[in-house]
């Protein structure tokens, strides 16, 4: 082999060598670029897993606040019963207070004028009325009788009321024992409320045995109409009015027969 | 409000035992009545120091009106605070008792809670 194709061969091999390395070093370039990108893959389907992640967690937080939410309106609703409660409470409570201090007066005395007197100021300051009279049954005659009123100048000849047992609206209270209200709307000044047809009466009953009535006429100016509780407060007053009059009516009867028996047996003394 | 000293001044004994029941809420409440606004001026004169008045208007021998005006010319009562409860329910009663020097005026039938109200505003002052 001459010389000069030794060269020609070692240049050829070197040449090889040269495109070898240089295929290598486009592998190398090939395979640097693929690891990155194989990384940005990697990485980008590592968030795609912490975006789910975080997908799920608002979903749930988002179901949370959905039920705290919804927990917190009923309780809202709660409260506002419970306002509501408190300030019915409230009313029973005053009415409750009303009732014994009521009741306290009314069986505080047995002098029948004092018992009046009290019912008057029940009626003027518990219920509101204005004008109003209080009747009783005369069971001789059957016939209800005035025996106290206030407001003369809002309906005249309000202290001289008599009417039949059975006649009218208050004749039917008396017989019936059932209370009457209208519509407080009327005012005692229209015309509608009458003599005989006031704006209540509810019976004065002992049990089954009704022993009068008290009629209103018209409320204070400051009352506008009768509100729920009333009706019940007012019939519970007048329960307790009714044994008041009565006992306190019987207790001066036997105070008088007493009187009469004691003057008799102090008569007899002195005679024998 | 604790130990509070009341004038009750009323000439009903139903609506004087009725507004002292609702006064008792108040702790260790002393509560002092009056039938009429001559009893208050002689009670207000006592040894008891008067917190706060509940007067009535309508009343035998002084009426509510009359004692308010006294009381406000007082010197040494006129801070007392004093609460009107009436039946009076008209505008320009209202007007005339709070002119008086009333500090506040409550109508009948009275709720209690409301007059509670009432009591503790003005005594918190």
């Amino acid at each position: 082999m001459t010389e000069e194709s030794k060269a020609e061969k070692f240049l050829e091999l070197f040449n090889k060598g040269k495109e070898f390395t240089e295929e290598l070093l486009r592998e190398n370039q090939r395979l640097r670029y693929r690891l990155a990108s194989a990384e940005t893959e990697q990485k980008a389907g590592g968030s795609s897993e912490e975006v789910q992640k975080l997908r799920d967690q608002i979903t749930h937080l988002t179901e949370e606040n959905k039920r705290i939410h919804e927990r917190f309106s009923a309780i809202e609703e709660e409260n506002k019963d419970f306002a509501n409660r408190y300030i019915e409470i409230e009313e029973q409570n005053n009415n409750l207070a009303n009732l014994y201090v009521a009741s306290y007066q009314l069986h505080s005395t047995l002098d029948f004028r004092e018992v009046i007197q009290i019912v008057q100021e029940i009626v003027i300051n518990l219920i509101g009325a204005e004008a109003f009279a209080i009747l009783l049954l005369d069971e001789k005659t059957n016939e209800l009788k005035t025996i106290a009123s206030e407001g003369e100048d809002v309906m005249p000849n309000i202290d001289q009321i008599s009417i039949r047992l059975g006649d009218g609206v208050m004749g039917q209270v008396a017989r019936t024992g059932e209370s009457y209200y209208i519509n407080q709307d009327i005012d005692a000044d229209s015309g509608s409320i009458t003599i005989d047809k006031p704006l209540a009466a509810v019976p004065l009953k002992i049990k089954e045995h009704v022993i009068g009535l008290i009629a209103i006429y018209k409320l204070l100016q400051q009352k506008d109409s009768f509100s729920a509780v009333d009706y019940e407060l007012f019939s519970l007053l007048a329960a307790h009015a009714a044994t008041a009059i009565f006992s306190s009516k019987l207790y001066s009867q036997s105070e008088r027969k007493l009187n009469t028996i004691q003057s008799f047996l102090d008569l007899l003394t002195t005679t024998s | 409000m604790e130990n509070a000293n009341f004038l009750v001044v009323e000439d009903s004994p139903t609506m004087r035992q009725l507004i002292s029941f609702s006064l008792k809420r108040f702790k260790n409440a002393k509560i002092i009545e009056a039938v009429d606004g001559v009893d208050a001026l002689k009670k207000l004169s006592g040894p008891d120091k008067i917190d706060l008045i509940l007067t009535d208007i309508n009343m035998p021998v002084m009426d509510g009106l009359k004692l308010v005006s006294l009381v406000r010319q007082n010197a040494q009562l006129k801070n007392i605070p004093i609460i009107i409860i009436t039946t009076e329910g008209a505008e320009e009663d209202r007007e005339r008792g709070l002119a008086l020097g009333a500090n506040a005026y409550i109508s009948k039938p009275i709720q209690s809670s409301h007059l509670i109200k009432t009591i503790s505003e003005l005594l918190a002052v």
